[in-house]
C-alpha cells in the first residue's frame, strides 16, 4: 500500500547542528524527492542543490491604500489597528507598511469605503531541480520582520505522495511551528554539547506540544559521552542514527558539497538513517 | 552606556561562545541574552543567583465566547492567519496563530470574541550587588519575540542605571523580527562568521540587515582553520565592502570542552581564548572610535 | 507656538527622555502663555509602532515643534505631514531645552532612525 505519510520535518532548536546537512542527504538518497529550505531568513539548501530549470514565484502581502477623495478623516481606521500601522493627518492618511500586519481590518472597517489593497512583495519562493530532487527554497527579502507567509507558501502544495524533507529554521518560535505544522513526522538533529542539549530539550518540547512523532538523530558525534544521547536516554527518546564528526565531511559540507553524491561511505550513512526513519514512521 | 551586539546571520557559528568570552574579559556590568527563542548565554555564565520572573505579555490573542456564539461563520471566514477553525458546533482560536489584530472582533455580529491577554515568555533578571544579567525565554511557537528583545534591553538598561559603561548582548541567529530589536540603540555590530559557503551567505545577508539599520559592523571569523580557503573569502569581503575585520579564532577542543563545562573559553589556557583576547581588544578599540554617541 | 518634549517624569526639571515613541510622558509646552500641560504617552504600551503612534497623539494635541534627542523615520513623516518642525534636544531638562529653544539655539534634526519594524 502506498505510504501516505511522507513528509519529514528536520529541526533543531540550535543553529549549526546539522538540520541542512541532514535534510539535504536525506533528500538526495530516496529515489525521488522533495527538499523545502524553510530558513526563509537565510536559505543555504539551495547552495548544495545548486538547482536547475528555477522558477520564481514573488510572496506577497496585502496592504491598504487609501483613496483620499472618499477619506473624510473619521480617524476610525487609526483607532483600530492594533499595529500603529495607520498615521492620519487632517484628511491625509499615512500606511506604514513594514508595521502593518496585512490582517485587512481597516479595509473592512472604514465606514467610507476609502480602503482597499494591493499586493506587496515580502520575499519568494524558487522551485528547482537538481537529480532526483526537487527543490523549493523560500527566500526572505532582507528587512522584513517575518517570513511567516513565505513558509505558508512553500507549504501550501496539497499532500503529495512524494518523500518530503522540510529543513526547518533554528529555534521553536513561530517559523519553526509554521514549518512544522503539516509534518508527518520531526527529526530533531543534536550535536553533543551544552548549548546543543539545552535547546534540543526545547525542541523536544514543542514537538510533544504539537503531537507530532518525532526522533533523534545524533551529529558530530566524537569517542568521549554524548549529553545528548545521554538526554535522549533519560527521555526514552529513539535514536535512529549517529553522524560522526568527521573531517572530511565537514569538509565537504563547508565547501557546500553533498555528501551522499560525492562519496559511497557517506551514501550509505544517510540510507541506513533514512530507511531507520521510514521504518520508524510505520510504527 | 555603549551597546555592543554579537549577531552571526547563520545559526552555531559561536556568537554565545565569543559573548561570554568578552563579558569576562571586560569585566562587564551589564550584559543580556537577546537570543529569546534559544537562550544560552546562563549557561556559561558563573554566580548566577536566584531569577526575578516577569511574564511577558504578548499581543492580545482572540477567545471565542462559546455561550454568545451563533455559528455565523463571519470570524473565520475574516480571518487572514487561519486562526479560527470549525471545531464540531464551536469555533475556537487557534492561540499559535493568532496575530491579535482584532478583525474577528469587530466582524461578530454578537460581540461573542474579544481579544484577551496572553502570556508569551518570562523575563529573567538576575542582578548581583554590581552586575546586571537579563534574559528571556519565549513560549514556544510564539511571535512577537522582537517586543521581548526590547524588554531584555530595557530591563538590562534600567537596573544598571548608569554604572555600567559597556554592556555586551548576546543576539539570535537569522535577520528577523528578534534581530532587528536587538540593533535599536546598539553602538557596534560585531558578526561571528563561519568560513563555509553557507556561513558566507548568510553573513551577507546579515551584513545587509545591519546596514539597513546604520549600524556600525565588524567582522571575525570563528573556527577559521576550519577552511582557510573562505576564511580568506571573508577577510577580502571585508576589505572589498569596508568592514572593519577584528580577527580570526581557530577551531579549538579545548575551547569546546570549556563551553560544556559552563566555562567560558578565557576560564581555560587555550588556542581560542588567546584568539579571542586578539579580537576582543581590536572589537573594544574600534567601538571606542566608531560610536557615535 | 505649542512645543512638546518626550521626558520621563512630570515637572519641567525633569529630564528630556532618550527614545521618543517610548517615552513614559509628554510635555506640551506653550511659549506664548508659558503654561506647561503633561500627559502620559499611550503610544509607549504599543506592541509596535509605538513612534508612528506617538507622532499621531502629537498631531492630534496640534504641536508645532517637537524637542527630542532622536526620532524614527517613521515618526518624522507623520510629524513632517503635519508641518510640525523636529529639533535636535539637549540631554539635560526640560527647562534648559525650552530656554534653548527661545534663543534659537537648538538646531533642526535632520538624522532619522529606520523604523524597528514594530519590535522596539
Amino acid at each position: 500500500m502506498p505510504r501516505t505519510n511522507t513528509t519529514i520535518a528536520v529541526l533543531s532548536g540550535k543553529g549549526g547542528t546539522g538540520k541542512t546537512l541532514l535534510s539535504v542527504n536525506l533528500a538526495c538518497v530516496a529515489p525521488s524527492s522533495i527538499y523545502v529550505d524553510c530558513d526563509v531568513e537565510e536559505p543555504n539548501g539551495g547552495l548544495f542543490f545548486k538547482p536547475e530549470a528555477i522558477t520564481v514565484f514573488p510572496v506577497s502581502v496585502k496592504i491598504p491604500v487609501v483613496d483620499e477623495k472618499l477619506c473624510n478623516g473619521c480617524h476610525t481606521c487609526v483607532d483600530f489597528c492594533r499595529f500603529n500601522a495607520l498615521a492620519l493627518v487632517g484628511q491625509k492618511l499615512l500606511v506604514f507598511n513594514e508595521v502593518c500586519h496585512a490582517c485587512g481590518g481597516c479595509t473592512l472597517i472604514c465606514p467610507q469605503n476609502a480602503i482597499t489593497e494591493q499586493e506587496r512583495i515580502i520575499g519568494r519562493v524558487e522551485m528547482g531541480i537538481s537529480g532526483n530532487v526537487k527543490v523549493l527554497s523560500g527566500i526572505m527579502e532582507v528587512g522584513e520582520s517575518s517570513g511567516v507567509p513565505i513558509i505558508r507558501k512553500l507549504l501550501a502544495d496539497p499532500a503529495t505522495p512524494e518523500l518530503t524533507l522540510i529543513d526547518c529554521p533554528p529555534g521553536s518560535a513561530c517559523l519553526v511551528m509554521e514549518s512544522i505544522r503539516k509534518a508527518d513526522f520531526c527529526l530533531l538533529v543534536a550535536e553533543p554539547t551544552l548549548f546543543g542539549v539545552h535547546n534540543l530539550a526545547m525542541v523536544y518540547d514543542l514537538v510533544r506540544k504539537f503531537h507530532k512523532p518525532y526522533a533523534v538523530v545524533l551529529n558530530k558525534c566524537l569517542a568521549e559521552d554524548n549529553p545528548a544521547e545521554t538526554f535522549c536516554q533519560e527521555h526514552a527518546i529513539r535514536v535512529l542514527g549517529k553522524i560522526p564528526f568527521d573531517y572530511e565531511l565537514g569538509f565537504m559540507h563547508s565547501n557546500a558539497s553533498i555528501a551522499a553524491r560525492e562519496s559511497q561511505k557517506y551514501r550509505v550513512l544517510f540510507s541506513s538513517i533514512l530507511e531507520a526513519v521510514l521504518r520508524e514512521m510505520d510504527r | 552606556m555603549k551597546q555592543l551586539l554579537i549577531l552571526s546571520g547563520k545559526g552555531g557559528t559561536g556568537k554565545t561562545t565569543v559573548a561570554s568570552a568578552f563579558i569576562k574579559l571586560s569585566h562587564a556590568k551589564a550584559f543580556a541574552d537577546c537570543d529569546v527563542d534559544a537562550p544560552n548565554l546562563h549557561l556559561v555564565t558563573s554566580g548566577l543567583s536566584t531569577a526575578t520572573c516577569t511574564d511577558y505579555m504578548g499581543m492580545q490573542k482572540a477567545v471565542v465566547d462559546t455561550g454568545l456564539c451563533i455559528g455565523c461563520d463571519r470570524c473565520r471566514k475574516h480571518c487572514r492567519f487561519t486562526a479560527i477553525q470549525n471545531h464540531v458546533e464551536h469555533y475556537e482560536v487557534n492561540p499559535y496563530d493568532c496575530e491579535g489584530c482584532g478583525v474577528c472582533v469587530a466582524v461578530c455580529p454578537v460581540g461573542a470574541v474579544s481579544l484577551q491577554p496572553a502570556k508569551a515568555g518570562v523575563l529573567k533578571l538576575f542582578c548581583t550587588a554590581d552586575t546586571v544579567f537579563s534574559t528571556a525565554q519565549l513560549e514556544m511557537g510564539s511571535g512577537t519575540s522582537g517586543k521581548l528583545v526590547t524588554e531584555v534591553k530595557k530591563q538590562m538598561v534600567n537596573q544598571s542605571a548608569g554604572k555600567a559603561p559597556l554592556a555586551i548582548i548576546d543576539g539570535s541567529p537569522g535577520i528577523g523580527c528578534p534581530v532587528i530589536a536587538s540593533l535599536n540603540q546598539v553602538d557596534l555590530v560585531l558578526i561571528v562568521a563561519e568560513p563555509s559557503v553557507s556561513g558566507i551567505s548568510d553573513m551577507r545577508r546579515i551584513l545587509e540587515a545591519a546596514d539597513r539599520f546604520q549600524v556600525p559592523t565588524a567582522v571575525c571569523i570563528n573556527k577559521y582553520d576550519t577552511d582557510m580557503r573562505h576564511s580568506d573569502e571573508i577577510e577580502n569581503l571585508c576589505l572589498e565592502t569596508g568592514v572593519a575585520f577584528t580577527g580570526r579564532i581557530p577551531f579549538d577542543p579545548a575551547a569546546v570542552r570549556a563551553i560544556n563545562c559552563g566555562k567560558s573559553i578565557v576560564d581555560v589556557d587555550c588556542p581560542a581564548g588567546d584568539a579571542v583576547r586578539n579580537v576582543y581588544g581590536n572589537t573594544l578599540r574600534l567601538l571606542e572610535e566608531r560610536s557615535g554617541r | 507656538m505649542k512645543l512638546v518634549l518626550p521626558t520621563d517624569g512630570n515637572t519641567l526639571d525633569s529630564r528630556i527622555c532618550a527614545s521618543f515613541g517610548r517615552s513614559p510622558y509628554f510635555c506640551f509646552y506653550d511659549t506664548v502663555d508659558r503654561q506647561s500641560t503633561f500627559i502620559r504617552n499611550t503610544a509607549a504600551d504599543s506592541e509596535g509602532g509605538a513612534g508612528i503612534k506617538a507622532a499621531q497623539i502629537l498631531v492630534d494635541h496640534q504641536v508645532e515643534a517637537l524637542l527630542t534627542l532622536r526620532c524614527g523615520e517613521n515618526a518624522a513623516q507623520v510629524l513632517t505631514a503635519a508641518n510640525s518642525k523636529i529639533y535636535k534636544a539637549l540631554d539635560t531638562s526640560l527647562t534648559d531645552n525650552i530656554a534653548a529653544f527661545e534663543q534659537g539655539a537648538l538646531l533642526p534634526l535632520t538624522h532619522f532612525h529606520a523604523g524597528f519594524h514594530g519590535h522596539a
